[in-house]
């Protein structure tokens, strides 16, 4: 401990030197950072990343109660609402629910499960914390950039949330919030200072996701230990450098939507607006287009959907192996084709504008790309099974979760070639059976994979372990509770159910499926409250928990080699070189079943493959350079 | 009250901790956390298998039993191309469903833990790669090809034979206009939009003049129908269920489609049995508070029955006589040819006050 006191010492003055400024407060005699230093501006990766993880977990709470109100309203849609009127108020007209805060609370969904829980949360927490120590890192490129990320996080989220309070409501035209529609508060109350608010946050929070993918690219880029090529990084770090390159390449373009709306709502201009007649008399606005703000939305919207896919499928890989004891199945395959997913999620986007009234060409091309993308992912789901093939599979919550994400990822994927065929989409698109697609693909399976990542680093994040046997009741409860909610969609889809509607009484098309509607509702309510028991577990966990072994699931990747509570600079004295990639698990030979990164091949001869024998040399030579290099040691 | 629930909640949670704690502490004296794996591996190795056996069974049930409410019914000539489409990848999607899914919860039952057994290091095999990357490939080649052919005729430009009709949705509700005896609609602009012109008709165009607005939207069956689509404030989207046919209607930017309809409405009672079937058509694109309540009907005739329809409809000049001033100076005999005997007299008068005024 005092060790790693000195060092943190150390480090700090070395930083505060660099930056020519001194940091620390008046009570900070003995050179430790003062609480606000350490755990509210921290620019420690870790510290960072917990940040977005609670922040993360508590939108989720209210991105799912938000799930729970609708639901409630579709469910039973003849119910008196009367015993929420403490919490809704106002929204709550006649004993029934308004039915401009049902498409509110839709939007808000949407919104806060898309960016504030599956980027932010996902994305935020687990390339912060994982990429400096599976790279073998002190920490991000840049700390005080990667303290800003988090903190105009905070800015965005306190806007969003102030938004759910305001009279006039949040933000309801859908979280794609197509223009005219979210463009004139006149056509909607949450198109008013709602939507002001949605655009001002996302704004921030586009900052704040550009500042956290520049510091990912750049520390995976820079920052790898002696020895990490990029083909011996873990596949969460792949993963994780593709996501944020998705990031920076496309947020930047709704960023710009975004600003052209803003431009449209408070300045007069007419990017997306032209021949409007509402509320009585004819806008001035003339020759624009909502259709482009559809390409420039969806331009973002789609490489969003692997931005917050592509690091739960990382983390699953790494987990898989991890509790199979099997090295990750076709290596290459995996990091080419998330190489393949994330240039094929730029051109893809107008699949999701088929009947918009785009050119039918476009369509045709789109649809091209779109299932080519099919491909690629099913690549990755096959190596996943075949990684669990002839493996000696341990469960561990985490385990759970990535083998249910693999499950709700084909499910929900192979909708998708439905969906992607524009002859079918002309029927399915807006319809239940998009929710159901999407929520099981991009929602649920993404969702999996933050769980996994959880449950499977919590040791290493707080250095005590979760309950596993709550783990195993919240998964269980949770993967059958997601398939009971979302599976049925697709059947409600297919008998042509639109999505957004606040009931279906007024046809005489969809006057069946009521109790079926009841179903997933109770069901919903069913896996809602099972996170509750997460909820517990892990913040309990947290102080109560049994005390972590330093590598408690005995793996291969270095944030294992570091201390059970790695304190500023992760590592006490040298950063380990790294020698081999990290899914040595069961290689024969040798005694254990697994060899991890930082173990070089002359100590691993009875297990050597032959063109690892020729690395030996070269291994020794990097050792002795590591141990002439004075930065390395510090 | 809600402060014993909350008092409540709390005692509850803690008594939850403690048991927590004791339960960890049993493990310890039983020495669980020495062990790899425990009883509760095989507990969930097990439960696999049992998702696996009760899901595919609940798939199978829910599949059979919500037959009946499958796809609409469907009424175009089209229709039934799309619907083959989409049941083909339904069943190649579910035959790869079920087989994944076989092998994905089958094996974690087969692999659990053993403490005598080491995994197969099996890190690459190019072959297998190979034919799982290119099986897909040829697969969804088919279907995309198929797709395409479909797509590409739905999209087509409509037959020369078509008629067509304007759909205009608004907050909260579609409007209708059909060209009259002349067969082509007349102009419209936004700014002549008023309490009853709903859809700003130009009347300065001739082809407008006798431009009606029915209540229903009816289309002969047999014949090419062509749908233009307009909005007036936000985006709506015209969902014709069971014509396989969706479009947005955009302001700013018309937009159609078209199909023949097979089927009458009269023949769709016959056949679903249902003495009260109706077409409709639902709003799929959010458009605020009442988007869920934006409906129309579409009655399908025998073309007899649609002529007599048509003969029935009045313009919306007859129906309104005082648009008569908008009329410019050269139109106004056509367009009094619109107006009831009667009418004409009477909206010559307003027009002469309204001209001295000026």
């Amino acid at each position: 401990m005092a060790t790693q006191d000195v060092h943190a010492a150390t480090l700090d003055h070395a930083h505060a030197a660099g930056h020519g400024h001194d940091h620390h407060d008046d009570h900070d005699e003995h050179h430790e950072q003062s609480f606000i230093r350490k755990y509210v501006f921290s620019e420690d990766h870790k510290i960072i990343a917990k940040q977005f993880l609670i922040t993360g977990l508590l939108w989720a709470l209210l991105g799912g109660a938000l799930s729970m109100l609708f639901r409630l309203q579709l469910g039973f849609p003849n119910m008196d609402w009367t015993w929420l009127k403490p919490v809704l108020g106002n929204w709550i007209v006649d004993n029934k629910l308004d039915p401009n805060f049902y498409l509110a609370m839709v939007t808000m969904h949407g919104t806060i499960m898309v960016f504030f829980v599956l980027t932010a949360g996902l994305s935020g927490t687990f390339s912060n914390f994982l990429i400096p120590l599976q790279v073998g890192a002190r920490d991000m490129a840049s700390g005080f950039l990667n303290m800003l990320s988090y903190w105009f996080f905070f800015i965005s989220s306190t806007l969003m949330l102030i938004s759910l309070f305001i009279e006039t409501g949040p933000a309801s035209g859908g979280w794609v919030i197509y223009p005219p529609l979210s463009a004139l508060p006149q056509a909607m109350p949450g198109s008013g200072m709602g939507m002001t608010l949605w655009l001002t946050s996302m704004a921030i929070f586009i900052a704040s996701s550009l500042l956290g993918s520049i510091n990912y690219i750049s520390t995976v880029i820079n920052l790898r230990t002696r020895g990490m090529t990029f083909t011996r990084m873990p596949l969460t770090i792949w993963a994780f450098f593709l996501t944020a390159v998705i990031g920076i390449l496309s947020f930047p373009v709704l960023f710009s939507a975004a600003l052209l709306l803003i431009f449209d709502r408070s300045f007069g201009t007419s990017f997306y607006l032209s021949e409007i007649y509402i509320n009585g008399q004819p806008l001035d606005n003339m020759g624009g287009s909502p259709i482009l703000f559809q390409h420039l939305f969806w331009f973002l919207g789609h490489p969003e959907v692997y931005i917050v896919l592509l690091p739960a499928l990382g983390i699953t890989s790494e987990v898989i192996a991890t509790m199979s004891r099997k090295p990750i199945f076709g290596y290459r395959a995996m990091i080419g084709s998330m190489i393949v997913i994330a240039f094929l999620s730029f051109i893809v986007w107008a699949h999701h504008m088929f009947v918009t009234g785009m050119n039918p060409f476009l369509g045709t091309i789109f649809m091209f790309l779109t299932l080519i993308i099919a491909v690629p992912s099913a690549v990755k789901a096959f190596n996943y099974i075949t990684t669990l093939w002839r493996g000696n599979i341990i469960f561990t919550p985490a385990m759970l979760f990535s083998i249910g994400l693999v499950s709700l990822f084909i499910s929900g994927g192979l909708t998708g070639i439905a969906l992607g065929n524009s002859a079918i989409d002309i029927q399915l698109h807006d319809t239940y059976f998009v929710v159901a697609h999407f929520h099981l693909v991009m929602g649920s399976a993404s969702f999996f994979g933050m769980m996994a990542g959880v449950y499977h680093w919590f040791p290493k994040m707080f250095g005590r372990m979760m309950n596993e046997k709550l783990g195993y009741i919240h998964f269980w409860m949770t993967f059958a509770g997601v398939y009971l909610v979302f599976f049925p969609m697709h059947y409600i889809g297919i008998s042509g159910f639109p999505r957004r509607y606040y009931s279906f009484t007024s046809y005489d098309t969809f006057n069946m499926y009521q109790d079926l509607n009841s179903f997933i509702s109770v069901a919903a309510i069913i896996t809602f409250g099972s996170q509750l028991i997460f909820g517990f577990n892990f913040f309990y966990s947290i102080f109560r928990g049994r005390r972590a072994t330093q590598n408690p699931w005995l793996s291969n990747s270095l944030e294992w080699t570091t201390p059970i509570n790695p304190g500023h600079g992760n590592w006490v004295g040298a950063i380990p070189n790294v020698y081999r990639w990290p899914y040595d698990y069961s290689k024969p030979g040798h005694a254990l079943d697994y060899i991890p990164q930082n173990v070089p091949h002359w100590e691993t001869l009875e297990s050597n493959l032959d063109h690892e024998n020729d690395l030996i040399a070269f291994e020794r030579e990097m050792e002795a350079e590591a141990l002439a290099d004075p930065q390395s040691a510090h | 009250m809600t402060t014993i629930l909350f008092i409540g909640a709390i005692l509850l949670l803690v008594i939850f901790g403690m048991l927590l704690k004791v339960q960890s502490m049993v493990d310890v004296v039983r020495g669980s956390f020495s062990k790899r794996a425990g009883f509760s591996n095989q507990v969930n190795a097990v439960l696999f298998l049992i998702f696996l056996i009760v899901g595919l069974g609940l798939f199978y049930w829910i599949t059979v039993d919500s037959r009946q409410y499958y796809l609409p019914e469907a009424a175009s000539e089209h229709g039934p191309k799309i619907d083959n489409q989409f049941w083909t990848t339904m069943i190649i999607i579910t035959i790869v469903f079920v087989g994944t899914h076989l092998l994905l919860f089958t094996f974690p039952y087969l692999y659990q833990f053993k403490e005598s057994r080491k995994a197969t290091f099996f890190p690459d095999n190019h072959k297998l790669e190979f034919v799982w990357t290119i099986i897909p490939a040829i697969v969804l080649t088919i279907l995309v090809l198929g797709g395409f052919k479909v797509w590409s005729e739905v999209t087509s430009p409509a037959p020369a034979n078509h008629i067509s009709f304007e759909i205009v949705g608004k907050q909260f509700n579609w409007m209708l206009r059909y060209p009259g005896k002349d067969g082509i609609l007349g102009k419209h602009n936004f700014r002549k939009i008023d309490a009853t012109n709903t859809l700003g008709i130009d009347f300065t165009d001739k082809n407008a003049l006798d431009d009606f607005m029915p209540g229903e939207i009816h289309i002969p069956v047999g014949i090419p129908v062509k749908f233009n689509i307009r909005s007036r404030d936000v985006l709506h989207s015209v969902f014709a269920i069971h014509f396989r046919q969706k479009m947005d209607a955009v302001p700013g930017m018309p937009t159609s489609f078209w199909f023949t309809p097979t089927k009458t409405t009269a023949d769709m009672r016959a056949e679903t049995g249902n003495p009260n079937f109706t077409y409709e058509i639902a709003c799929t694109e959010v458009c605020g508070a009442g988007h869920f309540g934006m409906k129309s009907k579409i009655v399908v005739d025998e073309p007899e029955d649609y002529a007599k329809w048509l003969e029935t409809q009045q313009s919306f000049l007859s129906q309104n006589p005082d648009y008569i001033k908008d009329v410019p100076e050269n139109l106004r005999s056509l367009a009094e040819q619109q107006l009831p005997k009667q009418a004409a007299t009477d909206s010559a008068t307003v027009v002469k006050a309204a001209a001295s005024i000026q």
